[in-house]
């Protein structure tokens, strides 16, 4: 009655169209949902080249070492201060090494504490979000946690933090590994407060929609409602929490190298070859430029991603 | 429904004096101060097969009580038997066991649908949580669900937001058919959709009961309706139920002064009867279910008010063979009024 189209011509206008409302043979299978949302997020111009720049970069850092084998802690003292050239295409340090070899293996630091702290920030962001506002019991406990978490002086509980743990963990896991180990966590564990506080409102206005009410009617257990129903609609905060956290990871490592409480001085990355710049500054402001260009084309590629993805998981968005 | 048989059957569904409180808090430590009476001790009984209507005006706990007979609520008081089972006292895996039995029909057809699920997987879900059918046997069912409900295959893969009001109902109803229930609360299906609209779903919802045979409790403001649709009607106020009875005997010879005023507001479609009748209009506010007035809820509003309405409450008993109704005016034989009621 609404689509005469796909009557069949011979069947009979009736007043209540109860019964095959279609031709015989024409039944479409469940197309994959995720077939649809990667064509949603191919229409997005932004998204696409954001991720294309990503890929690129990780690229660089990935394979990199491979084309350009300077080793970055070699030290040239002749050849310190050298704008770019052929033989170092980002130009030296003040101590003769490499930028550019150390661009691409302070990358792979970079990038990966800012993927592994922004996951771990954002498990634990949705994991105590969705728990606080799903089940009553816990939203009074686990609220005020966030708050006890977020009313902390971040810094000497980091220093605090890192003096209790680096030495087991470095023994553990070998010096490089272990401070990785060691910052990711503190990295994640500091900022999940935002996302748990996102998201526990959002949960908490969807709880009460009838479709929560519907389900429930259907006998959905809690584990399955969270995952079918509430998780999908926290989607986007979820994905803007994500989006911002990796810029943050990286610079909050830049912070905790600058401070010496993260990975040694000689070991790059791309916030502490931007510290290290600083002094340089008005001598030589390309130094500063690489790593900062580095840092925040990373960051909004990102951004441009998790803005495409958001509107690529949204139905009523899609096909626009 | 009227059985023929010596012996009836037992009703279907057993409402015994289901009474749903919601507290309130307040004060600077959040105490319980008082309660919402929601549902304030509701008996009836649906048969198999047959539709009662349940009707009332907003906020008289229409919705609140279809939705306690399903449990959606934890219940203050009272039983509910569901083909035997007490639902008030199951627990949780005994209720989920229950569920495929009694299902529900929501008001607000775009609410009730998750946005981000498409049809298939919306008709799907009781399937995939009560059932062990595999991935093509489910889409086969929700083809014949579809069918069940007029919708085209084609729409399967489509979200709710792409659909019309009517549609989106339709989906909510293959939602609750797909358990194969015996009993459907439609909580005001009807009432978020135009008129046009309405008569196709309560169409498509009076043909759905014939083939498979449904019992519904079919909640609604819009009398007209129910008299269409309804076999009893119950009569809602401020948490109670006034007045229980056959359709016709209600609508043409209504009890409770209530029931009266009720549908004294129903429009009258022919001019010169509607210049001529004699409309009751109720005065004042329904009072709030936080406070109920002592003696009879209706007692503020009633034109017929009596002392004792204002102490005592009335009791629901039946007046006659299938008609039950909560007055004073009907157990008072010294009453005037009393003689011209009867």
């Amino acid at each position: 009655m609404t689509d005469p189209v796909t009557r069949p011509k011979t069947a009979p206008v009736i007043h209540n169209a109860v019964g095959p409302a279609q031709p015989a043979g024409l039944s479409a299978l469940p197309r994959n949902q995720w077939l649809e949302v990667w064509d949603q997020f191919r229409r997005h111009k932004g998204a696409v080249a954001g991720l294309g720049f990503f890929m690129l970069m990780l690229l660089a850092v990935g394979v990199g070492p491979l084309l350009w084998d300077i080793d970055p802690k070699y030290i040239d003292i002749p050849a310190r201060n050298a704008g770019p050239s052929l033989a170092h295409p980002f130009g030296t340090d003040q101590l003769g090494r490499d930028t550019l070899a150390r661009m691409i293996s302070g990358g792979q630091t970079s990038v990966a504490v800012g993927l592994m702290a922004m996951a771990l920030s954002l498990f634990l962001g949705t994991l105590i979000g969705v728990l606080a506002g799903y089940f009553r019991r816990l939203d009074g406990l686990l609220m005020r946690l966030t708050d006890l978490f977020l009313a902390l002086p971040l810094l000497p509980l980091l220093l605090v933090v890192i003096m209790l743990f680096r030495d087991t963990l470095r023994s553990a896991f070998g010096p490089e590994t272990g401070i990785f180990i060691l910052i990711v966590a503190v990295i994640g564990m500091t900022s999940w407060m935002q996302t748990a506080r996102i998201v526990r409102g959002d949960v908490l206005a969807i709880k009460e929609r009838e479709f929560v009410l519907a389900a429930r009617s259907i006998g959905t257990p809690d584990r399955r409602m969270i995952t079918r129903h509430i998780l999908p609609n926290v989607m986007s905060p979820i994905l803007v929490s994500a989006t911002l956290g990796i810029a943050n990871a990286i610079i909050t490592e830049s912070a905790l190298s600058f401070l010496g409480l993260g990975f040694p001085s000689d070991f790059p990355t791309w916030g502490r070859l931007l510290f290290d710049s600083t002094d340089y500054l008005q001598q030589y402001p390309e130094r500063v430029m690489w790593p900062g260009l580095a840092i925040s084309l990373s960051v909004l590629s990102v951004n441009y991603i998790g803005d495409g993805l958001r509107d690529a998981l949204d139905p009523r968005i899609r096909g626009r | 429904m009227v059985d023929t048989l010596a012996e009836p059957p037992p009703p279907l569904v057993q409402v015994r004096n289901l009474t749903m409180h919601f507290p309130v808090h307040g004060g600077l430590l959040q105490r319980r101060v008082g309660a919402i009476k929601a549902v304030d001790g509701v008996t009836f009984d649906i048969h198999r097969g047959e539709t009662l209507g349940l009707v009332g005006e907003s906020g008289c706990g229409k919705t609140t009580c279809g939705r306690a007979i399903l449990r959606l609520y934890e219940l203050t008081g009272g039983s509910v038997h569901i083909g035997g089972t007490n639902i008030a006292e199951a627990t949780p895996d005994q209720l989920r066991k229950l569920r495929p039995a009694m299902q529900m029909v929501f008001q607000d057809p775009l609410a009730s649908l998750n946005p981000r699920m498409t049809v298939a997987s919306i008709i799907g879900e009781p399937l995939k949580e009560h059932t062990r059918l595999d991935k093509t046997e489910r889409l086969a069912r929700i083809h014949e669900l579809m069918d069940q409900v007029g919708l085209n295959h084609d729409f399967a893969n489509r979200y709710p937001h792409e659909f019309s009001g009517g549609q989106r109902q339709r989906i909510g109803i293959a939602r609750a058919l797909a358990l194969n229930p015996q009993f459907i609360v439609c909580d005001e299906p009807i009432a978020a959709l135009d008129v046009s609209i309405q008569a196709q779903v309560v169409n498509l919802l009076e043909d759905l009961q014939d083939r498979l045979g449904l019992t519904y409790l079919f909640i609604s403001h819009d009398l007209s309706m129910v008299r269409h649709i309804a076999d009893r009607v119950a009569v809602m106020y401020l948490g109670r139920i006034v007045e229980l009875a056959p359709r016709e005997s209600l609508y043409s010879d209504p009890r409770h002064p209530y029931t009266r005023a009720l549908l004294s507001a129903v429009p009258e479609p022919d001019p010169v009867l509607a210049a001529r009748r004699n409309r009751m209009i109720l005065t004042g506010d329904v009072p709030s279910p936080a406070h109920p007035p002592e003696g009879c809820n209706f007692c503020t509003r009633c034109p017929q008010v009596m002392d004792i309405c204002t102490t005592i409450d009335p009791e629901f008993r039946e007046v006659e063979p299938g008609r039950f109704v909560a007055c004073h005016l009907l157990t008072e034989p010294k009453n005037n009024q009393q003689g011209s009621l009867l």
